[in-house]
C-alpha cells in the first residue's frame, strides 16, 4: 500500500474521496444512460476544469500552510488580459506570451508573498485587497473589452495531441502515454512495496496491493481508451497533458522534497517548525508566490480554450478551487491536505455539475447540491476527528490492511492525559 | 445552593476536608486539608506540580462538584459549585496568574465585564461609573475609568483585577502568584493592598514562590508536597521563615531513581558570556540579565529556577535569538567567538534544543514518528533537496530501536504515543542532528516515573559521549540526581551555581527565591 499511497501522497482519507468519485461517476453514468462516460464527454469535463484543478493544486499549497488566497481568479483575469495585449500589440509568439503569463503571476505572486510573509497581514486580507487590485487591473488595461487571441495560442487551452505513426484508429500518442504510465505505475508499485518489505515496515498483504494495482491500471487504460477513440482529431486534451504534469511534479514536491516537508511542518506547528530551522518566512513567501504563477497559467489555459480574455473571466474561481481543496480533504488549520486530495475533490465538483448538467437540473438545484455536498464532505471530517475517529474509509482500510489494529488501540489507552500546570 | 451543615459549625471561613481530585493515570490531590480562618491572609507554598493550583480549581468550581472526592465547607456549610460562577455567587474569587482582563476595554468596562449594571436591560453607565470611581478609590488607583487596560501597566491591571473581585462582593480573594510579574514597587504596593483588605474583612489565599513576600504577609501557611497537605504552619506562633517554609517544600528524600553514571567532564567547550536579552515586546523588560555560564565536554549541567525566573528564555535566546530581543552577550564555541543569529545557524554550530512544552514548540502532533525524528537535519537524509525515504525509514528505526520507544511502527502518528515515548521521538530527533550541546527544557514533565529513569539514562549516555547537556528542570530532585553542576536563575539573573557534591535542595531554593548573594 506503500507505493500506492506514495502514488497518492499518503492519505488514507483519500481513498475515502476516491469511492465518492467512483460512486458519482457510475451513478451518473446509469442515470445519463452512458453519457458521462463517453469520449467528447470526459474531454469537455477535462477542458472544463483544467483551469480550476490547477488553481487547486497551488492552493493546496497555500491551506497546507495555514493561508488562503482569495485572489487567483482576479490574478488569472489580469494575467490574461494582459498576455492577450502583448500579443496582439507587440507581436509576440505565443511562446513568449506564456513566458510573460508566468512571470507576471510571479512578480504578482512575490507581491503578495512580501505583505504575507515579511509584514505578517494575514492572507485573508492580503489576497482580498488583491482580489479587488487585480480585477481592477484587468479591467484597466484591458479597458473592460475583450481581446481576442491567435490560433496558436489557443493551443494550451483547447489543443489535442497531433496524430503520429500508423493509423490505428486511435490516437497513437494518447494510447503510448497511457501504456506508458500504467507500466511507471506498476514498476513503482512493486518497486515501492519489496523496498519496504526489505526495511522492515509493516506491509498490507500482498492480495491488497495487487488488486489496488490492477484496478488502478484498469482506471488509466479504461480512460486512455475513451480519450484515444473520440472523433478523429481529438485525444487527451493538450490542458488535460499540461495538469497532470503538475500533479505529477506538485504532489512529488509536496510528499518527496525539503521544502514539501518544510511547508507541512510549517502549516503544523510553526513554532515548532522554527525552533527546527525552518524558514517560516521564507516557506511562505514561496506558497503565496507559485499560487500566483499557477493562476497566472490557469488564466492563460482559459484564455485560450475561450479564444478571448475579458473582464469578467476568473468570477468565483478562488471559491471552487478552495472548495476542492477541502472536500479533498484539508484541514482549515492547516497542516493537512495532498495535491492528489484535492484534484480528486476538484473532480467530485466537476462530475457533479458536469452530471447534473447532462441530467438537464437547472443552474439553481446545481449550486444548492454542490453547496450542501462541500458542506457534508467537511462536516464528515470534523465529525470523525472530534469523535477521535478516522474516517470510515480509514477505519476500513485500517481494519483491513494493517493487523496492528489492536497494538495501536492499546497504545492510544495508554497515553496518558496530564493536567498542564497543577 | 447553600446546604446547611449538620453538626459542623467551625471557626474557620473555609475548610477543604481530604479532597482527592485524580486525572487518568496521576492523582493530583491525595487526600489534601486546607483550613483558612476568617479574615486572615493564608499562603499556599509548595514545588511546581505539588497541586496548588489544582486544589485552587477545585475550590473555586473550575472542576465542578463530583469530579473529585472530598468536602469544601465555606462559611460553615457544605458547597458543591458546579462552575465558577457559583463560587463566585458565594464569594470566593479568584484572580489568575494570567490576568483575564479585555487589553482593548476600559478599567470601567473590565471591572462590570459579565456583571453590567443594567436598567430594563440597558447598561446604566452612569451608575457603572460611580460605583467604578469608588472601587478605583478602595483599590488605591487613581486612573480615570475610562483609560483602556491595555495603556496601563501590568501592576495596576492587577489593582484592575481586585476592584473587579470587591465589585462581586468578595469574601475570599485567591491570588495566584500575583507579584510574579511585578516590579519591587508594585509588588509592594500589591501586598499593602491585600493587607488593607484583611482590616475590611476579606480573607485572602496567596500562591507565590516568592518566600520572602509570603514571610512578609501571611498569617498561616499551608505547604503541598506531591499534591499532599503536609503542614499548615502559624506564622507568629511558630517562627516561620524561609528556611522552614524550603524545608517543607523540599522535605522528601532522594530516591534511587537516577540510573548510575560516573561523569567523565572535559574541557569547557561553550560559553556564554554577559549575556542580556529584552522581552520581545516590552524593550525596557530585560528578561537576561548579564548572564554568563560555561558547559564543560561530557557534563551535565543544570539549570533551576522557578518558574517564571527566566530559564526557558536564557534558553532560547542562546539557541539562535528565537525568543526576545538580542541587546548583547557573546557565545564562544570551542574557542572561538560564533554568532548565532536563527535557529538553522544554531543547529549547523552544534546546538539542540528539547522544547519545554512538546505539544505547542516541539512536535508537530499531525506528523508520524519517522517524518519527526529527520525534521530538525532534513538535508542530511535529502541528496538534492529530495528526501531520501528510505533513510528516512533507517533513521527513525534506528533511534526507536535504541531508545526503546514503544510504539507499533515508525509510520505511527506521534500523537498516538504517550508523554514519555513522545520525548524520545523529540530527543531522537535532536540526537540525529548530531550536536555537540544539547539544551533540554524540562525533559520529564508529564512522563510517568519509568520513563523518566529511561530518559535520564539517555540523557547521561549523552554527556558519555562526550557531549555538553543543558538540563532545565523545576523538579530539583531531578536536577539533583542528574546534574553535575546546577546554576540558578531568578529573576533573569544568574544568583548561583554550585557543585553537585555542594548541593542541598535548601541551598538551590534559597539561591532560586532571591536575588542576595548567597551566604
Amino acid at each position: 500500500m506503500n507505493a500506492i499511497k506514495q502514488l497518492f501522497g499518503g492519505n488514507t482519507r483519500q481513498f475515502g474521496m476516491i469511492f465518492a468519485l467512483v460512486a458519482l461517476v457510475v451513478f451518473f453514468q446509469i442515470m445519463t444512460e452512458g453519457v458521462t462516460l463517453t469520449s467528447g464527454n470526459l474531454m469537455n469535463l477535462l477542458n472544463g476544469n483544467a483551469y480550476i484543478l490547477i488553481l487547486a493544486i497551488g492552493m493546496v499549497l497555500v491551506i497546507i500552510a495555514g493561508h488562503i488566497d482569495l485572489s487567483v481568479g482576479s490574478i488569472a483575469a489580469f494575467v490574461g488580459i494582459t498576455v492577450a495585449l502583448a500579443i496582439r500589440d507587440w507581436d509576440l509568439p505565443w511562446w513568449a506570451g506564456v513566458l510573460l503569463g508566468l512571470a507576471l503571476g510571479a512578480v504578482i505572486g512575490a507581491w503578495q508573498g512580501f505583505w504575507v510573509a515579511y509584514i505578517g497581514i494575514p492572507a485573508f486580507i492580503v489576497t482580498l485587497a488583491g482580489m479587488m487590485l487585480f480585477r481592477g487591473l484587468n479591467q484597466f488595461v484591458g479597458k473592460s473589452n475583450t481581446i481576442p487571441v491567435p490560433e496558436d495560442f489557443q493551443y494550451i487551452g483547447a489543443g489535442y495531441l497531433p496524430e503520429v505513426g500508423p493509423v490505428t484508429g486511435y490516437n497513437n500518442l494518447t494510447l503510448l502515454l497511457g501504456l506508458a504510465t500504467v507500466a511507471f505505475v506498476v514498476f513503482m508499485g512493486v518497486r515501492g512495496r519489496s523496498k519496504a518489505v526489505r526495511l522492515g515496515a509493516v506491509v498490507p498483504p500482498l492480495w491488497v496491493h495487487t488488486t489496488k494495482l490492477v484496478l488502478i491500471s484498469a482506471a488509466i487504460l479504461y480512460a486512455t481508451y475513451l480519450f484515444a477513440t473520440g472523433r478523429p482529431g481529438t485525444s487527451l486534451p493538450i490542458p488535460g497533458i499540461i495538469l497532470i504534469g503538475l500533479v505529477l511534479i506538485y504532489g512529488f514536491i509536496s510528499s518527496r522534497t525539503v521544502i514539501g516537508r518544510h511547508i507541512y511542518a510549517v502549516g503544523g506547528n510553526r513554532q515548532a517548525a522554527e525552533l527546527s530551522g525552518v524558514r517560516s518566512k521564507k516557506v511562505n513567501f514561496l506558497v503565496m508566490m507559485n499560487m500566483a504563477i499557477l493562476a497566472g497559467l490557469a488564466g492563460m489555459i482559459f484564455v485560450g480554450r475561450s479564444t478571448a480574455s475579458g473582464p469578467s473571466d476568473g468570477m468565483m474561481w478562488e471559491l471552487d478551487a478552495i472548495a476542492a481543496v477541502f472536500i479533498g480533504g484539508a484541514a482549515v488549520t492547516g497542516g493537512v491536505g495532498t495535491v492528489v486530495g484535492s484534484i480528486i475533490g476538484g473532480l467530485v465538483m466537476a462530475v457533479l455539475n458536469n452530471g447534473l448538467q447532462l441530467l438537464g437540473v437547472g443552474a439553481d438545484a446545481t449550486q444548492i447540491i454542490k453547496g450542501l455536498v462541500l458542506l457534508a464532505a467537511v462536516a464528515f471530517d470534523v465529525y470523525n476527528k472530534s469523535q477521535g475517529k478516522p474516517s470510515i474509509t480509514g477505519m476500513l482500510s485500517r481494519g483491513l490492511l494493517t493487523k496492528n489494529k489492536p497494538q495501536a488501540d492499546a497504545i492510544e489507552a495508554a497515553q496518558e492525559k496530564i493536567p498542564t500546570g497543577a | 445552593m447553600h446546604t446547611p451543615t449538620t453538626g459542623h459549625e467551625t471557626p474557620n471561613l473555609l475548610e477543604m476536608r481530604s479532597i482527592t481530585k485524580e486525572f487518568p493515570g496521576v492523582k493530583a490531590l491525595a487526600d489534601v486539608n486546607l483550613k483558612v480562618r476568617a479574615g486572615e491572609i493564608h499562603a499556599i507554598c509548595g514545588e511546581n506540580g505539588a497541586g496548588k493550583s489544582t486544589l485552587m480549581k477545585v475550590l473555586s468550581g473550575v472542576y465542578p462538584h463530583g469530579s473529585y472526592t472530598g468536602e469544601v465547607y465555606f462559611q460553615g456549610a457544605v458547597q458543591s459549585f458546579r462552575g465558577i460562577n457559583a463560587s463566585e455567587q458565594a464569594g470566593i474569587v479568584i484572580i489568575h496568574q494570567e490576568l483575564a482582563l479585555i487589553p482593548e476595554l476600559s478599567i470601567m468596562e473590565n471591572i462590570f465585564l459579565g456583571n453590567e449594571p443594567t436598567r430594563f436591560g440597558i447598561i446604566d453607565w452612569a451608575a457603572a461609573r460611580v460605583s467604578a470611581m469608588e472601587l478605583l478609590a478602595r483599590v488605591g488607583l487613581s486612573d480615570s475609568p475610562d483609560t483602556p487596560i491595555k495603556e496601563i501597566g501590568v501592576g495596576k491591571q492587577q489593582l484592575v483585577e481586585i476592584a473587579k473581585a470587591l465589585n462581586k462582593s468578595v469574601k475570599l480573594l485567591i491570588l495566584d502568584e500575583p507579584t510574579a510579574a511585578l516590579n519591587e514597587s508594585d509588588s509592594q504596593h500589591l501586598l499593602d493592598l491585600i493587607r488593607g483588605l484583611k482590616g475590611k474583612g476579606i480573607t485572602s489565599i496567596m500562591i507565590s514562590h516568592k518566600l520572602n513576600e509570603i514571610e512578609q504577609i501571611a498569617d498561616s501557611i499551608t505547604i503541598l508536597r506531591d499534591g499532599q497537605s503536609i503542614e499548615t504552619l502559624d506564622v507568629a506562633r511558630d517562627g516561620v521563615n524561609e528556611d522552614r517554609i524550603i524545608k517543607g517544600m523540599v522535605g522528601r528524600t532522594l530516591e534511587s531513581r537516577f540510573p548510575h553514571h560516573t561523569p567523565r567532564i572535559g574541557e569547557t567547550f561553550f560559553e556564554v558570556s554577559q549575556w542580556n536579552v529584552a522581552h520581545p515586546q516590552i524593550p525596557d523588560r530585560m528578561v537576561c540579565k548579564d548572564s554568563s555560564f560555561f558547559v564543560r565536554r561530557g557534563e551535565i549541567v543544570g539549570f533551576a529556577g522557578l518558574m517564571g525566573a527566566g530559564r526557558t528564555e536564557l534558553a532560547r535566546s542562546v539557541f539562535g535569538r528565537s525568543y526576545g530581543k538580542f541587546v548583547s552577550g557573546t557565545i564562544t564555541l570551542d574557542g572561538k567567538e560564533v554568532v548565532l543569529r536563527n535557529v538553522a545557524q544554531a543547529i549547523d554550530a552544534g546546538l539542540g534544543y528539547v522544547t519545554e512544552d512538546r505539544k505547542t514548540l516541539g512536535l508537530n502532533l499531525l506528523d508520524d514518528i519517522k517524518s519527526t525524528t529527520v525534521a530538525a537535519n532534513l538535508k542530511e537524509i535529502s541528496p538534492h533537496s529530495v528526501v531520501d525515504r528510505n533513510r528516512e525509514f533507517e533513521v527513525a528505526e534506528h533511534y526507536r530501536q535504541t531508545l526503546r520507544t514503544k510504539t507499533p511502527s515508525v509510520e505511527e502518528g506521534v500523537n498516538k504515543l504517550s508523554g514519555g515515548n513522545q520525548q524520545k521521538v523529540v530527543l531522537a530527533k535532536w540526537m540525529f542532528t548530531q550536536p555537540d550541546l544539547l539544551i533540554l527544557d524540562e525533559p520529564t514533565r508529564g512522563i510517568d516515573v519509568g520513563a523518566k529513569f529511561e530518559i535520564y539514562g539517555i540523557i547521561q549516555e549523552l554527556a558519555n559521549q562526550g557531549k555538553g547537556v543543558i538540563v532545565i528542570s523545576s523538579e530539583l530532585p531531578e536536577l539533583l540526581g542528574l546534574s553535575d553542576r546546577i546554576y540558578t536563575i531568578f529573576e533573569g539573573a544568574i544568583t548561583g551555581v554550585v557543585d553537585q557534591s555542594e548541593a542541598t535542595p535548601e541551598r538551590l531554593m534559597r539561591l532560586m527565591t532571591s536575588s542576595r548573594v548567597p551566604v
